[in-house]
């Protein structure tokens, strides 16, 4: 049955912002759709907030729409677009979500819209608990004892008949946001109750605990008709009860003989079948490792993190293949992509191992809440390929940039053989392999290990075999590259998808280099997604590739996140699955003899690795590794700063607590600190006083620090943010962004605004000069990202990237310069002014657009959401709009505030805030919110003539505080900016957490909080914006 | 110990001797499926061959008695890339390693199976010798000339067995049978009466059964040795008795119904393959292990890769090249031995 003839025009929903449980995957996956639905002639209309996104690209689809991912907004646009169908199953929980909401409603039955892929009553039968737990009887499938809850009571009783422990799943909630474990009541209550606030539908499963039970997970593939397979077998390193999204995962299934597998493979598809999924669909199993009794944990019917792992693990590309079932191919009709002979119908079968490793955000974090359960609390991913588990997990270790090159964590060498095994026992956290790997050198036997973590003792021989050869699983000698080919050498492949494996002989790389005859070029990955690095940097990638490739170079790529687009197999010439690694790197660049590398759009990851790669004689391409040094080094670019007379905030690099004392004295209170090197503000802080200076460097110093930790005077004042390019003589600044939190809250964490509305013609003349200056002297060829703080009406440079930076995916789509194209054909000596888009600042457009962050607090349990100089937001959107409130408007409500016109608002504001707050909370009275403020804000308020509600703190009045209200659900914001500090324990900082978890919008900022006000005031609402197709934007480069 | 696969072209792959240890020519195939490496060693369809995994991790589950196929190791060696020596599930009895050394059967590891695979895919399957003497002084000739030759009398069983105690009598022709072909009558009722591949009709009418079994084996369905077995399912044919053939017992089959068989390049051996059954559209992920193939006689289910005949439908009878019995590999078949006691019931009204 080939293509559905009567579908024209589809409608492609995204993901939305990138969040923990929802990140780059759904990029690659849309995209792949988008493809396929080209290779047909159908019109795409794509909706998505995120412009980091390949998909948001105006090459990808025929319109464009980066609005709020809303039922409203949604509504808007098909009763604009008409399309004939709807793909529901790429966009993530949300695209899901939300197609359901439309469904349901008899919307898309009104307008003539077809739910492609899974029916409505496939999704619901597959995501309601209840529905499905019923279904799974009919057909046999065991499932765990569970009972549903709507409220706490049930809960209690239900949990108290299965017997604890029990776990808690919040219903349609991402990556199992709110749920967990109890293991007595009293915090079932606390779990429940979040969990129930939590879910969409209040509504929570209360399911006995199988702790200890193997996790297994199938991706299975269904079409019409009824053909179905599945895809990729997957095990989990960690048993039941740490979620799949933060466990180590191998691929294929490794401890199961045939019998279990089959059995386990059997149900799989009878399940998929009895729900008659459409296109891809997860399967979640656990298996009791004594016996055959095994039970279904739940299914995903959509393309998931899960598929793009096994996508990219066995080279079956899952969301094509979805995507065309759900225009109406069968699966033997469809080409296997990778062997162009064979076809979809059949299951991969591997002649290697792959290995996920989650990349989690601690690091950062230092104080949130680091065990591993039920919800998910990685950002992102690696994976490896290898021909053995010990080589696999060192290279994803490698390449997981946790800045270990084995397993030997140097936190754990000093803890004593107790502690380590009360670290075994306890809850698992991001270190447990760490930990087990500690726990085999201190010689715990395996017995004695599998005994308390109940992880198979194939893998914990596995990393007994690491402990006893370490040198066997990191020596190169013999490294030859092998293909990843869907079928284990059965069928020629055409795909040029490479790994290494130690101790091989044939080099299946070397064929296709040595008939390549054009000039080679490598480009280095941005690596896992993390707090800092996100999407944009593949976005980045992949136009430097595409670039390149128009150019006429031959183009390869090496990264190790499965999650992307650059790791597709089609979007480079070549593409190496390695590690971002210095040695790993030099392997590849040794057969592949590269005329040169780019380091400069893979974000931190990359271009970290410059001045090794320069001191091993490659050619790094773009800026020279001289001019990304100078950068980096405090003293040289104090000198060039010096030289070239730019201002920066005054400050010095230091090694010792005393000497950070010493240099805060000087400079004045307060100061900015953070280590040398850093990545989206890791570990930065801004110091009021001697006692933070203190606390910081203890955390500091727990780990070696090789590099200086910088301490600089902190200027408060307008943030301007600048990408530019320059070819060594021009310079093109294609837009400068103004943010709207004063600085002291990190870029990536603030609202950002193009155009400018507070920088006049001679302040961005000065500024253009500033950066050309800085430009010319690093002889910058490229992209380059500049930092200023406006102080005291002078520009002062704060921080200077030569690289690809988080705000040119957005930049680009705004301002019609294709700032990715323009830097890698600069970084290659082509000249500006032959490019088409001039030199200067380029000509402003008509429209406001504004970036918002967007947080995954509700995952990140006990981390304080105030906002300060380190970073914290996982993603963003855009909002688009004919001036700044109705872009500001639209981009608040993607980013998921609530936007309530009414209700009561909190305020706890510190003392230095509260002059500044005044103007905003006359906002919120004037818009006649009822307000409620702790003492000291309220007693400040009446002062002006404001009248509030007095709250008591939550230590002040156990029954009656800020605590209880907000449960009240009367709340629609709170302005909380008390108290400065990373430490949680703050009373405050409990208050944020609550918010979050209940999902009444915070503000910690003034800035925030006046914008927000302001945007509320405007008069837009959900109906009254313009809704905006991208393709259509009028730029000066537009027509 | 180091070790030596040598082709019958002269390539030499190194690597490292495991299991038992002594010079051994055969037929070089590779099997690519990921698990059921046990079912695989005691595939007696695999007799006279030397079988590489191009899954490199082989063992991890150990060795597992009750999950054989044949009461022995079928191929004479067994090529991995890495055997695993601490092996882990909760029915594992021991390691390959040893397992092997047991039985008596040459073992290889360490080698680029993945080379080896893509040689074999390329230049079509070739006979090999394992050695541990220098690989340069092996003497070809012997490597060369080898052919399996009376496979069926090595792996058949050569005794009458019954099974089960069920309503229908089902007669097994066994060619070098799975066990899981006689679980998967047994389970569906069946009394299962075993007969050596060298039986006549007569001796299968004797029981007077309702349906008959033809089993997998190894070796070329056209060899002159199988010219009698020809001659009785012809017999049988023409009685009309339902019966139901898997791999060999299918090219038989086909051979007595006037068909020809050739043999493939590097034929279908693993757990992935898709075949199309012609009746309905829909396509099933099948077990398969076979070096030959029925010319052009896929009548009821074709392979969707390269088209070869996956099953012919005579009407009453019918025959399958893949294995519906599993063991190793996807149970999604396993409707056709239910249909096959659809027709064993029709005859029996009948």
């Amino acid at each position: 049955m080939p293509l559905d003839k009567n579908i024209k025009k589809v409608m492609v929903i995204g993901s939305g912002p990138i969040v923990i449980g929802q990140a780059a995957e759904f990029d690659y996956a849309g995209t792949q759709a988008c493809r396929v639905l080209r290779e047909d002639n159908i019109e795409i209309v794509l909706v998505n907030s995120n412009p980091a996104t390949i998909m948001t690209d105006s090459n990808i689809a025929e319109k464009i729409y980066i609005e709020p991912l809303t039922v409203d907004t949604i509504k808007r646009i098909i009763e604009k677009e008409r399309p004939d169908g709807i793909l529901s199953g790429l966009g993530g929980q949300t695209g899901l979500t939300l197609s359901m909401k439309l469904a349901r409603s008899g919307f898309l039955k009104e307008m003539n819209v077809k739910l492609l892929g899974s029916s409505p009553e496939t999704i619901d039968k597959a995501e309601d608990r209840q529905l499905f737990k019923e279904t799974m009887q009919i057909i046999g499938q065991p499932v765990i004892p569970s009972a549903i809850a709507n409220d706490l009571d049930t809960c209690i009783n239900a949990a108290r008949n299965l017997g604890y422990p029990v776990v808690v799943r919040p219903a349609f909630t991402l990556g199992g946001t709110g749920g967990g474990i109890a293991d007595t009541e009293e915090e079932l209550i606390k779990i429940a109750s979040a969990g129930l606030m939590l879910s969409p539908i209040s509504q929570v499963l209360i399911e006995k605990s199988i702790k200890g039970w193997k996790e297994i997970e199938f991706e299975v593939m269904r079409d019409k008709v009824g053909n179905v397979l599945t895809i990729c077998p997957m095990e989990n390193f960690d048993p039941v009860g740490v979620h799949t999204g933060d466990s180590i995962v191998i691929a294929p299934t490794i401890t199961l003989a045939d019998k279990e597998y089959q059995m386990l493979r059997t149900a799989s598809l009878d399940i998929v079948s009895s729900l008659g999924v459409e296109g891809g669909c997860n399967v979640q199993l656990a298996l009791n490792p004594h016996s055959f009794e095994y039970a279904v944990i739940e299914v995903n019917p959509r393309v998931s993190r899960s598929s793009a792992l096994a996508s990219k693990a066995t080279g079956y590309p899952i969301a094509k293949v979805a995507t065309k079932i759900a225009i109406g191919y069968t699966l033997d009709e469809i080409l296997n992509a990778v062997t162009g002979t064979t076809y979809a119908a059949f299951e991969p079968t591997l002649d290697y191992v792959a290995v996920k490793l989650p990349k989690w955000p601690f690091d950062k974090f230092v104080y949130a809440n680091k065990s591993l359960g039920t919800q998910m609390k990685a950002t992102g991913e690696v994976m490896s390929i290898a021909a053995t588990f010990e080589e696999a997990i060192l290279k994803a270790v490698r390449g997981a940039e946790l800045g270990l090159t084995d397993l030997n964590l140097p936190r754990l060498q000093n803890k004593s053989d107790e502690k380590i095994k009360q670290s075994l026992s306890e809850e698992v956290t991001d270190q447990r392999l760490f930990v087990v790997y500690e726990a085999i050198k201190r010689g715990f036997s395996i017995d004695e290990i599998h005994n308390i973590t109940k992880i198979d003792r194939w893998f914990l021989n596995g990393l007994l075999n690491i402990f006893k050869n370490p040198d066997k699983y990191l020596n190169n000698s013999n490294l030859v590259y092998k293909m990843v080919d869907t079928c284990g050498g059965e069928f020629e492949a055409k795909t040029p998808y490479f790994y290494s494996i130690q101790k091989g002989v044939e080099n299946e790389a070397l064929p296709f280099i040595e008939k390549s005859n054009k000039k080679r070029v490598i480009v280095l990955g941005s690596g896992p997604i993390r707090i800092g690095q996100g999407i944009e940097f593949d976005y980045a990638c992949v136009h430097c590739v595409w670039t390149l490739k128009e150019m006429g170079y031959e183009v390869i790529v090496i990264n190790n996140n499965p999650e992307t687009v650059s790791t597709d197999f089609d979007t480079a010439d070549r593409l190496y699955f390695e590690p971002l690694f210095i040695d790993d790197v030099m392997n590849i660049i040794n057969i592949e003899k590269p005329f040169g590398v780019i380091v400069s759009f893979g974000g931190g990851t990359a271009i970290k690795l410059t001045k090794e790669l320069a001191k091993r004689g490659v050619n790094i391409l773009g800026t020279s590794a001289e001019g990304v040094d100078i950068c980096e080094d405090r003293d040289r670019f104090d000198n060039l700063l010096e030289k070239l007379n730019i201002k920066r905030p005054k400050g010095f690099g230091i090694f010792t607590i005393e000497k950070a004392l010493e240099v805060a004295e000087t400079l004045g209170y307060p100061v900015v600190m953070r280590p040398s090197y850093v990545l989206g503000g890791q570990n930065m802080i801004i110091a009021h006083s001697k006692e933070d200076i203190e606390e910081y460097m203890a955390i500091i110093l727990q780990n070696k620090q090789e590099n200086p930790i910088l301490i600089d005077k902190y200027l408060k004042g307008l943030e301007i943010e600048v990408d530019a390019i320059c070819d060594g003589e021009d310079v093109l600044i294609p837009g400068i962004m103004e943010h709207i939190e004063s600085s002291g809250v990190h870029s990536g964490d603030s609202i950002s605004v193009y155009p400018a509305k507070n920088i006049n013609e001679d302040l961005a003349n000065k500024l253009f000069e500033i950066t050309k200056n800085i430009c010319l002297a690093l002889n910058v060829h490229g992209l380059i990202n500049i930092q200023y703080v406006l102080y005291n009406g002078e520009a002062f440079v704060i921080e200077v990237n030569p690289r690809a930076s988080r705000t040119v995916p957005y930049l680009s789509k705004v301002t019609g310069v294709p700032m990715c194209e323009l830097a890698t054909k600069t970084s290659m000596g082509e000249k500006l002014k032959n490019l088409g888009y001039g030199t200067g600042i380029a000509p402003i457009p008509n429209h406001f657009t504004v970036k918002v962050p967007v947080f995954s607090f509700q995952k990140l349990t006990d981390l304080d959401t105030h906002l300060g100089p380190e970073m914290k937001s996982t993603g963003e959107v855009l909002g688009i709009g004919r001036d700044l409130e109705e872009a500001l408007y639209k981009g608040l409500v993607s980013a998921g505030f609530n936007m309530k016109k009414d209700g009561g608002v909190i305020l706890t504001v510190r003392d230095k805030d509260k002059e500044s707050m005044l103007p905003v909370i006359k906002k919120f009275v004037k818009m006649n919110f009822k307000l409620y403020a702790t003492k000291g804000t309220a007693s400040f308020l009446f002062k002006n003539n404001i009248d509030v509600e007095v709250i008591e703190k939550i230590y002040q009045n156990k029954d009656n505080n800020i605590s209880t209200l907000l449960e009240t659900g009367k709340i629609s914001y709170i302005l909380s900016t008390s108290d400065d500090g990373r430490n949680p324990a703050l009373d405050s900082a409990k208050i944020r957490r609550k918010a979050s978890m209940l999902g009444v919008t915070c503000l910690t900022s003034v800035d925030t909080a006046n914008a927000l006000a302001d945007s509320l005031m405007s008069g837009y609402n959900e109906l009254n914006t313009e809704i905006v197709d991208t393709t259509k934007l009028k730029t000066a480069f537009t027509n | 110990m180091t070790a030596y696969l040598v082709l019958e072209n002269g390539m030499i792959f190194e690597g490292k001797s495991f299991g038992a240890s002594f010079d051994i020519i055969g037929e070089v195939v590779f099997a690519t499926a990921m698990t059921g490496y046990l079912e695989t060693l005691t595939d007696p369809s695999y007799y006279g061959q030397i079988i590489v995994q191009t899954f490199p991790l082989i063992g991890n589950y150990g060795v597992i008695s009750e999950d054989f196929e044949y009461k022995n190791i079928a191929p004479k060696a067994y090529i991995v890339r890495y055997p695993c020596q601490d092996p882990s599930n909760f029915r594992s009895e021991g390691d390959l390693d040893t397992f092997l050394r047991k039985q008596n059967i040459v073992g290889l590891h360490g080698i680029d199976t993945r080379q080896l695979t893509k040689v074999i895919r390329e230049n079509g399957v070739m006979n090999g010798i394992i050695t541990t003497k220098n690989p340069a002084e092996v003497d070809l000739k012997p490597v060369k000339e080898y052919t399996i030759i009376n496979a069926l009398s090595a792996v058949s069983k050569n005794e009458k067995i019954i099974d089960g105690n069920g309503k229908r009598t089902v007669a097994l022709m066994d060619f070098g049978a799975k066990k899981s072909i006689v679980d998967n009558l047994v389970s569906r009722d069946c009394t299962v009466h075993t007969f050596p591949y060298n039986a006549t009709a007569e001796d299968i009418l004797s029981i007077n059964p309702m349906g008959v079994m033809l089993s997998n084996g190894p070796g070329d369905p056209s060899a002159k040795e199988n010219d009698s077995i020809i001659e009785t399912l012809q017999k049988l044919m023409s009685l009309g008795i339902p019966i139901f053939g898997i791999c060999l017992g299918h090219q038989l089959l086909a051979l007595a119904n006037g068909y020809k068989t050739e043999k493939l390049k590097f034929g279908h051996r693993g757990s992935n393959q898709p075949v199309k059954d012609l009746s309905t559209g829909r396509v099933y992920i099948t077990s398969q292990n076979h070096g030959y193939a029925v010319v052009n006689g896929g009548n009821s289910f074709i392979n969707v890769n390269d088209k070869t005949c996956e099953g012919i439908d005579y009407g009453l009878s019918f025959s399958v090249q893949f294995h519906p019995e599993a063991h190793g590999g996807p149970l999604d078949t396993s409707f056709l031995f239910d249909r096959f006691m659809e027709r064993v019931d029709k005859y029996a009204i009948r």
